[in-house]
């Protein structure tokens, strides 16, 4: 599974990963920005970017075809908007926005490849990110993998009965999504239930730090 | 000997108008173990979350000598340590050793008080080497130990534990069970397997529509519910 893999990834041993989260978040940010404001004509900056990324890779021993490959999962939202774009009469614009989704996806992927999840949360909140949305990303985080093999489980049930999603009508996808919703609000719930008997008063306390 | 948990005439409906409680009256002895045996539905899940409050009907629950009211709930809830069903409800910080650290440091605890506490806590249940890592890497055995050791964190009088033996396997349940023998506190175990139980006492009590049919040693309440 991607998040088993990429969590492997950065629990790595390199002089990036040990790098302090909050400098690997500002890097990131500032490389990021770079990014969004390349100029149409900038062919070689984005060879470069890409090279540098994958020197990046390197150094922290990841898999780079892997990443390539990891990275590679935005283009299809990319290339939505870019073919939206060609229609609209300008190509060159299309072209940008694959490549700058694509150096964009490779930088972030680069960055929790190489910051354990609990790090990077700490990096934020050392840089005032707003702990409202840490506690969201919090969540998210933990819980996205829940859901997903929740769905997992309910696709397989459905195989397990000659049913596969490839074949399912929009009446029974739109059942099985509203019964994946039922099974996420009574999970809230307890996660809720439990957090209240551990003395959860409405604010999350303040997050220890590891090292 | 002291009770820890006093309950008289606890009645519960759900908002949907299905009766959960119907007039519950139950004592336990401080340090005393029991087993709540029944079948599904039948009030065992419900009765416990009354004993800190998640769920507050009507009657009277006394836990440790306080009044389960809105003013105690905060001194209640570091009492009674609760132990969900499925662990991962309960493990919900990035990391272990910040999930069972939760607990004191929502109560005031200061970061290196509540660190220091997790840590105990982590090795006492044979998890320390696990601390820093996200929940959702330890096996399930792994998880209930994470779960439990959450609520010897914040040093629960009262252990209420909620299916323990769901997802494990014999030798996780083996495990579980010297540990929770080992362990000094009261404790309630919510559970359909009397065999576990067994394990850790020979006292029980039969849940039947949200009422107790029955309270006694566990081979009577097995024979004759035929559980």
């Amino acid at each position: 599974m991607r998040h088993a893999r990429i969590e492997r990834w950065s629990r790595g041993d390199s002089g990036i990963h040990r790098c302090p989260p909050a400098a690997k978040i500002l890097a990131t940010l500032a490389l990021l920005i770079c990014i969004a404001t390349l100029k149409s004509n900038a062919a070689t900056a984005c060879g470069l970017y890409l090279a540098l990324l994958m020197a990046a890779a390197i150094a922290a021993r990841l898999p780079v075809p892997a990443m390539l490959w990891s990275a590679a999962a935005v283009l299809p939202f990319a290339l939505c908007f870019a073919v939206a774009s060609a229609f609209a009469g300008d190509p060159e614009r299309a072209v940008r926005l694959v490549i700058r989704a694509y150096l964009s996806s490779f930088t972030a992927l680069l960055l929790i490849a190489t910051t354990p999840m609990p790090e990077l949360i700490a990096g934020l909140e050392w840089l005032r990110v707003p702990r409202f949305l840490l506690q969201v990303m919090q969540f998210l985080y933990r819980y996205l993998i829940v859901l997903r093999e929740e769905a997992n489980a309910m696709r397989q049930a459905g195989s397990a009965r000659g049913g596969a999603l490839r074949t399912l009508r929009f009446r029974q996808a739109a059942a099985a999504a509203g019964v994946l919703f039922a099974r996420s609000y009574a999970r809230a719930e307890s996660i809720h239930r439990a957090m209240l008997s551990r003395g959860f008063e409405g604010r999350l306390p303040a997050r220890l730090r590891l090292r | 000997m002291s009770l820890i948990v006093e309950v008289r005439n606890l009645h519960y409906t759900y908002e949907d108008g299905t009766p959960a409680l119907k007039g519950i009256d139950f004592d336990l002895e401080d340090g005393a173990t029991i087993a709540l045996l029944g079948a599904n539905g039948s009030g065992k899940t419900t009765f416990v979350h009354h004993l800190n409050g998640i769920l507050r009907g009507s009657g009277t629950v006394v836990v440790d000598g306080l009044p389960v009211t809105e003013k105690n709930l905060r001194e209640i809830r570091k009492r009674v340590g609760l132990v969900f069903q499925d662990s991962d409800n309960q493990l919900f910080m990035p990391s272990v050793i910040e999930d069972v650290a939760f607990g004191p440091l929502a109560s005031g605890m200061s970061a290196g008080e509540a660190s220091d506490r997790a840590r105990a806590a982590l090795d006492r249940v044979g998890l320390l080497s696990k601390a820093d890592k996200s929940p959702w890497h330890l096996s399930a055995g792994e998880k209930k130990r994470a779960a439990i050791a959450g609520i010897l964190a914040m040093d629960a009088r009262l252990l209420v534990l909620d299916e323990p033996t769901t997802f494990l396997d014999p030798p996780g349940q083996r495990g579980l069970a010297d540990l929770l023998a080992g362990l000094p506190q009261a404790c309630m175990l919510v559970t359909h397997d009397a065999g576990f139980a067994c394990r850790l006492t020979d006292e029980a009590a039969f849940f039947e529509e949200g009422r107790i049919a029955a309270r006694g040693p566990m081979a009577e309440i097995v024979r004759r519910f035929e559980w």
